[in-house]
């Protein structure tokens, strides 16, 4: 486990990403409820929870889908006004949605490259330029794939992930969110998604890690973050708590000795 | 890299040997012909060779198929945009009642309003009264668009208020006067004797044309070559330019054998202190302005959603609306601008079609927005939104206009024209549902 030594940051280095009582509420309805992560460079957080347990809000919060009510984000210590899409990618944040957010009707290159489009001296679009760098990104993720002409609509499921990933990691990534990564995917697939996970955590991106599956959590993850009913159960990191005690987090909001309880922890 | 044990993705087609079965269906996917567009292009010759057959050689004549193609202009300039509206999975019911709007503004001001400044026959009066025409239609469109975009109407009930509105507002312009003549410069936007620009300026536009055409397939060739990309094989690309050229000096040839009328050319003659006592010459009609209109703002609209971030955009909206949204594109704005674009066509199209009824009525453009939605649909253009080509649309009211065209000279009644009409557009939309399926 020397790799995991490493990738575990000294408490010294800054958060590369923090969110600080964030808040948001739909209709008088608490969705995420001053919740308050962090995430360091080359580390893997998971964040926990059921259905409805408020994970996908806040991601959506950080990747600018949504704007917060109240709280404050930080990247690498300083404080940023995240309200659209484009103020998070400026900021270096790139999301992987679970649906994949892709255009189903154009193909690869498009969509790796769609609202940050290559344009020749004329003010076009340079197609020929976006295709050969898609070429070269995917070549890297799924050296096999072919299809750069063809919507993507036409493409296997493993395929059109890819793509996501693609438009994710393109360009210079600090922070990736990985919203239900390997819902859609067969077991090679998954493998081949774990991998990359690993790869770009030694690049020293942070990456945070939504998902229902514990056990994929439990190989990629370094820490974990539990939400239920929007407020946050505990911090813990993978070492020092067994899946049992993670589920009984997840379930009955019940903090473990080896977890830092937050508000949301059952008394 | 290595040889791959397991593909996660298959080879393609095209880079599969395909053995003892090549041959034309290798060399017709070395074309790579867009399917879907050759069908049409099929179905349209199919319908003129039908016609031609029914009335007795009458349908493919010089004649009727200049008529045919100015007949078309009109309503091919609003399907182009029309495209963009339905790509993005909006429709516009007002472009009928648009073009009657600006058309009455562009009438009054040509006919009442400049004369009273710089009188009559002012060689200004039709740039500004076009300027006019494609900056109200904008306006109006732009209006529309905002009120979908940002107050989350949906367009089919903004443009169904507007249907309404803009038509009402055409009769108000002049409570319901015609207003005629309109200048004489501007009338030849119409087409007509006056309107077309006779045999050598013709062939100088074909030429231009060919060689363009030409240029571009060669600089895309080059471009991706350089990339390392695969590229057609060499005679492919010489067929592709040979079909090309063949379609443009075609029509050249047509419209220049279609003869101007003998009192036209003698009044010309007559002008120029020429004899009439021979002979009259053979002289020809040449392009129709309202069609190189047309024709201009097909390839400019398929520069435009082809080649553009805003094309790009238009069509990931239509692909997923909210994965556009979330790659950071203001898809509002793009809104706004599509209605924009669409209304500034109808502005064009109004030009077009006051011209060449050389007076402005406020019943101008009633039922186009029928004629340019199924224009649209019959080219391929999918209401789920995200598929359209401009070619297509365009190609679509050329065959609607040949269906009635030809209907009129076997002399079928009106009424049996829409029914007609009706029945190709439903029977087109399912055949190309169809072909989608078959696609899977």
């Amino acid at each position: 486990m020397s790799a995991l030594a490493t990738a575990i940051p000294q408490p010294a280095t800054a958060p590369l990403v923090e969110m600080r009582d964030v808040s948001i509420a739909f209709g008088g309805i608490k969705a995420v409820d001053g919740v308050s992560i962090d995430l360091y460079p080359g580390e893997v957080v998971g964040l926990l929870g059921h259905n409805g347990a408020g994970k996908s809000t806040l991601i959506k919060i950080l990747s600018g889908a949504y704007a917060a009510d109240h709280g404050e984000i930080r990247v690498n210590g300083e404080t940023v006004h995240i309200a659209s899409p484009r103020d998070a990618k400026r900021c270096g944040i790139e999301t992987i949605y679970q649906t994949l957010a892709l255009a189903d009707n154009v193909d690869a290159a498009a969509n790796i490259f769609l609202g940050r489009e290559k344009l020749t001296a004329w003010g076009t679009l340079d197609d020929h330029a976006m295709e050969a760098e898609a070429r070269k990104v995917m070549g890297r993720l799924n050296p096999h794939f072919r299809r750069f002409k063809e919507p993507v609509k036409a493409l296997s499921g493993g395929q059109r992930q890819s793509v996501a990933i693609a438009r994710a990691i393109h360009f210079d990534a600090r922070v990736l969110i990985m919203d239900e990564p390997t819902a859609a995917l067969g077991p090679a697939e998954t493998r081949q998604v774990g991998e990359l996970v690993k790869q770009l955590k030694q690049e020293g991106i942070g990456i945070f890690l939504i998902s229902h599956d514990i056990h994929d959590v439990f190989d990629l993850a370094d820490r974990i973050h539990v939400m239920k009913n929007g407020k946050l159960v505990g911090t813990a990191r993978v070492a020092d708590v067994s899946k049992d005690e993670v589920l009984g987090m997840i379930i009955l909001g019940k903090c473990p000795p080896g977890a830092v309880p937050g508000p949301g922890a059952a008394a | 890299m290595a040889e791959p044990s397991t593909t996660l993705s298959p080879a393609p087609p095209a880079e599969a040997p395909a053995g003892r079965r090549a041959g034309i269906g290798d060399a017709l996917r070395a074309l790579e012909l867009d399917t879907r567009m050759v069908g049409m292009i099929g179905a349209l010759a199919i319908v003129w060779i039908g016609f031609d057959i029914l009335t007795g050689g009458a349908f493919l004549t010089p004649r009727n198929l200049w008529n045919l193609s100015v007949q078309t202009a009109s309503v091919g300039v609003m399907a182009t945009g029309m495209v963009l509206v339905i790509v993005t999975r909006n429709i516009d019911l007002s472009v009928g009642s648009i073009l009657g709007f600006t058309g009455m503004v562009v009438g009054v001001l040509q006919a009442r309003l400049l004369p009273e400044i710089w009188g009559f026959d002012n060689p200004l009066t039709w740039v500004v009264a076009v300027l006019a025409a494609v900056a109200v239609g904008g306006a109006v469109g732009a209006v529309q668009g905002a009120i979908i975009a940002y107050l989350g109407v949906s367009s089919f009930i903004v443009t169904l208020g507007g249907l309404l509105v803009w038509r009402g507002a055409a009769w108000w312009v002049t409570t319901g006067q015609t207003v005629a003549p309109m200048d004489g410069l501007f009338k030849r936007l119409g087409g007509g004797f006056e309107g077309a620009i006779g045999a050598g300026p013709s062939w100088m536009v074909g030429i231009a044309a060919v060689l363009l055409s030409v240029a571009a397939i060669l600089v895309t060739r080059r471009r991706r070559a350089g990339f390392g990309f695969p590229v057609r094989p060499l005679w492919a690309e010489g067929v592709v330019i040979l079909l090309v050229a063949a379609a443009i000096v075609g029509a050249v040839l047509v419209v220049n054998s279609y003869p101007l009328p003998v009192p036209v050319v003698r009044r010309m003659m007559e002008a120029q202190g020429l004899s009439t006592d021979g002979g009259l010459p053979f002289v020809a009609h040449g392009f129709a302005i309202p069609v190189l209109i047309a024709v201009a703002v097909g390839v400019a609209m398929t520069f435009l959603s082809r080649r553009t971030r805003f094309g790009r955009y238009v069509f990931a909206i239509g692909g997923n609306p909210e994965a556009a949204e979330l790659s950071g594109i203001n898809t509002r704005r793009v809104m706004v601008m599509v209605f924009g674009l669409m209304g500034a066509l109808c502005g064009l199209s109004a030009c077009i079609a006051t011209a060449r009824l050389n007076a402005a009525t406020n019943a101008n453009g009633t039922l186009d927005e029928l004629y340019v939605i199924a224009a649209a649909i019959i080219g391929g253009t999918s209401m789920a939104g995200g598929v359209g080509t401009i070619l297509g649309a365009m190609l679509g009211a050329m065959v609607m206009q040949s269906l009635q065209s030809g209907m009129v000279l076997l002399g079928v009644d009106a009424p049996m024209q829409n029914i007609v009409v009706g029945l190709v557009l439903v029977a087109a939309v399912y055949v190309d549902t169809l072909y989608r399926r078959g696609l899977k």
